[in-house]
């Protein structure tokens, strides 16, 4: 059997482009139609990471840019699979994310917000899969923040991810929320996807088995790329 | 009464934020953390090819120009080969074919050193695979025959900002690439032929002896970018 081209992408599961609740995307949501474009090279393949590319450290929040201290906040652990939509693992795969601090404040030279920055806190971590599919971060819950939508709009707790998988069809950025954070069912941004499904599952679950006792505590996200198809019949390739 | 497909279901996008530089371009956002950033290189220190320039911005629906966005880059080499295991062979050391820009905070200007891809190889003999199983019976066959031509040099473009839920997918053709372009498959997949000028990069001068392209990126509004369901 040959790998083909990946599944469409359910668009039904994402947010569309114009969500006029999140105001910044009225002006940047195209307003023609996609063109739907069978896969070709350019879209099954992808850029490819190895350990080299990384440090064993960069995936540690907590010491990844401490000067003399922890930074301060809930010390916790997001660890998980990505998979793909056949259940199978995506292995050495580039994951990255980024965050504010307990604050909610982000070491970001445009954040202006009155939330103290954290001397000991950078706010940006990646990391390889294994060959599982797994990953893990050590990192600070990040506080809630304020942002200019209405007057008084606050986004949840959240933590940004991004994955490439193995193709550049594949690639994708979302963010990870925590259970039972009341801020979720209010976010505009949140509220961009239809379907409550695919907001359910950007809810990282408190897991207690992962927890380190007296260390960290402990949520677990599942990342889902795009599956692939399999056929037993040569696959001709637009453009090949 | 039939039961659902176990398939899992992709996890949904959500936007990349306004501080999508601190996770993914962090020297920009204001403080050195990696040893490497990811993505500045695209071609590496000894490619194949004529090295080019490209440069742009992207442009929202008032006709302003963007100023946090992300743009990634995914290109074949000289040859029209991918740096990936299923890319069409080997390219040289340290060819990567994948970068990421950010723009200008002030200006919104973005861009990006390279080469010049090469055309995407057909992995389809035209001459033999093809013309094979085609014939003047079936109606759609130089339809058929021209889905198979190779593309034209092209670079895919990822592009993710604030206000953007989902990551939107357009290629970067050449304007001196006219006779390819004419035959790539893609572009004339767009039934609106004026459209498809919004894909083609305009050369602008040399600097240094390097040719620079010119890509505007509009998401909204007249002159819209074509955007690709990939």
């Amino acid at each position: 059997m040959k790998p083909a081209e990946y599944y469409q992408r359910d668009r039904s599961r994402h947010p569309p482009a114009l969500t006029p609740g999140y105001k910044t995307s009225v002006a940047r949501s195209p307003r023609y139609s996609l063109i739907a474009l069978q896969q070709s090279l350019s879209e099954i393949t992808g850029p490819v990471f190895g350990h080299d590319d990384i440090d064993p450290i960069d995936n540690d929040l907590i010491q990844n840019y401490a000067k003399e201290a922890d930074p301060v906040g809930e010390r916790i652990i997001i660890h998980g699979r990505v998979l793909d939509e056949n259940a199978q693992p995506v292995p050495d795969t580039l994951v990255e994310i980024w965050q504010a601090n307990a604050s909610g404040r982000y070491r970001h030279k445009k954040d202006t917000y009155l939330g103290a920055l954290d001397p000991n806190f950078g706010g940006c971590g990646r990391t390889l899969s294994d060959e599982s599919g797994y990953y893990v971060f050590r990192t600070i819950k990040p506080g809630a923040y304020p942002w200019r939508n209405t007057i008084n709009s606050w986004r949840p707790a959240h933590i940004h991810l991004s994955v490439f998988g193995r193709s550049f069809s594949q690639r994708l950025i979302t963010q990870l929320y925590f259970e039972g954070d009341p801020l979720i069912p209010l976010c505009p941004i949140v509220n961009t996807i239809p379907d409550p499904d695919a907001i359910d599952r950007l809810i990282a679950r408190l897991d207690m088995n992962a927890t380190v006792p007296l260390d960290s505590i402990a949520y677990r996200f599942d990342i889902v790329l795009r599956g692939r198809r399999s056929t037993l019949f040569e696959n001709r390739l637009e453009g090949n | 009464m039939t039961g659902p497909l176990d398939y899992l279901k992709e996890t949904a996008s959500q936007t990349a934020g306004p501080y999508v530089h601190i996770g993914l371009a962090p020297g920009a956002a204001g403080f050195d953390i990696y040893r490497e950033e990811l993505g500045w290189d695209i071609a590496g220190p000894d490619p194949k090819g004529q090295r080019i320039r490209v440069e742009g911005l992207v442009i929202d629906g008032m006709g302003s120009p963007v100023k946090d966005v992300l743009l990634e880059a995914w290109q074949a080499n000289a040859d029209g080969i991918y740096a990936h295991p299923e890319g069409g062979g080997a390219v040289e050391d340290g060819f990567r074919g994948w970068g990421r820009v950010i723009t200008d905070f002030d200006t919104g200007e973005w861009g990006f050193d390279t080469v010049k891809p090469g055309p995407v190889r057909s992995r389809v003999k035209l001459a033999s695979g093809v013309s094979e199983r085609v014939s003047a019976a079936d109606p759609d066959w130089q339809g058929r025959m021209e889905s198979h031509a190779p593309m034209a040099p092209h670079i895919n473009l990822w592009i993710v900002a604030r206000g953007i839920n989902l990551g939107l997918n357009t290629r970067m053709y050449f304007d001196d690439e006219a006779e390819a372009n004419a035959a790539d498959p893609v572009l004339n997949l767009i039934e609106w032929k004026q459209r498809r000028a919004t894909l083609i990069a305009r050369r602008d001068g040399d600097r240094d002896g390097v040719p620079v392209y010119r890509f505007d990126i509009r998401l909204q509004g007249d002159a819209e970018t074509v955007f690709f369901d990939v």
